[in-house]
């Protein structure tokens, strides 16, 4: 800060009839802001917006139906309220799996064209000589997208939350509201991933299209995909037969587990299971012997955390990863086409 | 002439093997407009985007405004207003919108902005356009609200990059009548690049021209013209004579090199050290033949913009060294 006023009292030193100019604000935010209110007014908002909002509406009638169905034995039965979300009937998915399957298209979808866009419109050279630094464009642009994500995916947890208890009449305890609030914190972490690649590829690919389209295959081939893929090259790598032992079924599972572990979506998946069904114990295969005589009881929210730490922080660091190779590759590229 | 505020010293950038800006020598003084003139791939774009920090120099510095732009880009974007070749504007916005945006970058306060805002658009003749989309924005009025937004921040420099490109000519000549006003009323130094010689020596105070990387002629239009005279010249002559009698005429004159015929137009091309003009039509007349036209070449900017442009690497360099 000192060094950036230096420079300005030298600047305005050198030419005495320099007008005076007013303090500037952090460029980032200026771009944030412009680009908030861009997406706001966007169609693709307002489209993801009631696509979400169907979601929710379709899967929580759905999932508060099944619960009642099953009242009787329902009733004292720990995170009833989490169910809400997680419960799948025959028809309707559950609404995590739904919201699994779409977060990476809210990625997408605010990330795709954030810097291609701007060279498509011949803007770029006009946006990078103002008196900003020019991470502050991908910079506020990344803050911009989240911020409209979060806000999405807030209302629409918080529209579920409140048709359910309409519906159900159970108020949520104090622990369940705390498991949303970290999955809602991871899924942004998800959002955050994708739409972090989404603007790298916004970065990489001179068109939006393009880059729409290797996005949305990035993600078809992460999310439906991977767990295929992860089976055939376990199965290849340790085939198993029908006379197997128990530790080649075991090594043939646990390789499996490790290549699915690579996508992200796998990552949120196990993240999501832990924190939204507290009953979740373990990740991964497990033999009849460890279950034997195993008392069905719930996990704390922090032995939760602590059970998918791993898939946490993988998910931060994939999500850096790709931010910084962005942020690089935006750096270095030239300004003009 | 009073400090420059641009500056570039032996400034280069290269590509690879490709050197886009070699050795550029240039200084522009406040209240003058200097015309950065060159065709299309010569290293103009290169050179405006080294001043203003947005490509790093292989060699040389810059200075703007006493500043070196590739250590304080941002106090050298403070004060440069930039017109970017073929600028483009967010379609879904209005004018006004668009020159907001750039105001908050440039840290002024909404209410300061917006009646810059006014006066600017007023100026550039787009009060009227201000509050409809800009994709409804014809070329012209883009250029404009171009020019509006690259004064939004007040500059005491303005780099206009094509400032009349793709405008009709009198849409052209009121812009350039607008920036030769910046200049003048302003005290702006204005640096512009073009490609369209004719159209922008009118308000230039001093040209360069920019060839392949490197400024091989600088000076006022009158520097210029003089260094031009003293220069080996070539005349154009047309005759409707048989083709041999005129060329035995034409060389006939003492101090003409060379004769040679122009495929294309028909006009005889004669090279020579000196004026031989009135020489040429007396031979002319003595062998019996008539002369339809006769002009001397390079003597106006354009032909020898023309000629380094279509110039050799070598002879452009021989042009340089005169």
């Amino acid at each position: 800060m000192a060094q950036l006023s230096d420079t300005a009292s030298k600047a305005d030193a050198s030419s005495a009839g320099s007008v005076e100019r007013p303090p500037l604000r952090p460029g980032w935010t200026v771009v944030a802001r412009k680009e908030l209110a861009d997406h706001l007014l966007s169609v693709r908002f307002g489209v993801l917006l009631i696509l979400l909002a169907l979601v929710a509406a379709g899967t929580v009638f759905a999932a508060s139906d099944a619960i009642r169905g099953v009242a009787e034995q329902a009733a004292g039965v720990p995170g009833v309220f989490l169910r809400l979300f997680t419960v799948a009937t025959d028809s309707v998915p559950s609404f995590i799996s739904l919201v699994a399957l779409l977060i990476p298209l809210l990625g997408i979808a605010f990330g795709f064209d954030a810097v291609n866009g701007e060279r498509a419109q011949r803007t770029l050279p006009r946006l990078v000589s103002q008196p900003i630094h020019r991470d502050d464009v991908i910079n506020g642009k990344f803050a911009a997208g989240l911020t409209v994500i979060m806000l999405v995916l807030a209302s629409v947890t918080l529209l579920v939350a409140g048709l359910g208890l309409l519906r159900l009449g159970i108020r949520p305890a104090a622990d369940e509201v705390a498991r949303l609030l970290v999955w809602l914190l991871v899924s942004v972490i998800y959002v955050s991933f994708w739409l972090a690649f989404s603007t790298l590829c916004s970065v990489a690919l001179r068109r939006a299209a393009t880059s729409a389209l290797v996005a949305i295959g990035a993600w078809l081939v992460l999310s439906l995909f991977a767990p295929l893929l992860a089976g055939i090259i376990a199965d290849g790598i340790r085939p198993v037969s029908d006379q197997a032992t128990v530790e080649r079924v075991l090594s043939n599972a646990r390789l499996e587990n490790a290549l699915a572990r690579i996508s992200p979506s796998t990552l949120y998946d196990e993240a999501t299971r832990a924190f939204l069904n507290p009953e979740t114990r373990t990740l991964g295969a497990v033999l009849p012997q460890q279950t034997d005589r195993a008392v069905p009881s719930t996990l704390s929210l922090e032995q939760s955390v602590l059970l998918v730490w791993p898939q946490t922080v993988g998910l931060i660091a994939l999500t850096v990863v790709c931010f910084a190779l962005a942020y690089i590759s935006f750096m270095r590229q030239e300004i003009r086409a | 002439m009073t400090e420059p505020v641009i500056r570039a010293r032996a400034l280069t950038k290269r590509y690879g093997a490709l050197t886009a800006v070699d050795h550029l020598e240039l200084e522009v003084a406040p209240g003058e407009v200097f015309g950065l003139l060159g065709p299309n791939g010569a290293g103009k774009t290169t050179t405006i985007l080294m001043l203003l920090g947005l490509t790093q120099p292989s060699a040389g510095t810059a200075e703007v405004v006493g500043l070196d732009p590739a250590r304080q880009p941002l106090a050298v974007k403070r004060r440069v207003g930039y017109l970017p070749d073929n600028v483009g504007f967010y379609d879904g916005l209005t004018g006004r919108e668009n020159l907001r945006y750039t105001a908050r970058l440039n840290g002024l306060k909404t209410g300061e902005a917006d009646e810059r805002i006014t006066r600017l658009l007023e100026r550039v003749g787009l009060a009227e356009a201000d509050e409809q989309r800009v994709e409804t924005y014809s070329r012209g009025m883009r250029q404009r609200l171009g020019i509006a937004d690259a004064l939004i921040k007040q500059p005491d420099v303005a780099i206009l990059d094509e400032p009349t490109a793709g405008i009709d000519p009198e849409g052209a000549a009121e812009v350039l009548a607008f920036i030769r006003g910046l200049a003048q009323e302003d005290g702006l130094a204005v640096l512009l690049s073009s490609h369209l010689l004719y159209q922008v020596q009118s308000v230039c105070d001093r040209v360069g021209i920019f060839v392949r990387g490197r400024m091989i002629a600088q000076g006022s239009l009158a520097e210029l013209a003089r260094e031009l005279a003293s220069e080996r010249q070539t005349t154009e002559v047309e005759s409707d004579g048989e083709a041999h009698a005129v060329e035995r005429a034409l060389r006939s004159v003492s101090g003409v090199d060379e004769v040679r015929r122009d495929d294309r137009s028909g006009l005889w091309l004669v090279t020579s050290e000196a004026d031989v003009r009135a020489a040429l039509v007396e031979a002319m007349a003595a062998a019996g033949l008539r002369v339809l036209h006769l002009r001397r070449q390079a003597q106006e900017l354009d032909d020898l913009y023309r000629r380094y442009f279509h110039a050799s690497p070598a002879e452009a360099r021989n042009g340089a060294a005169v």
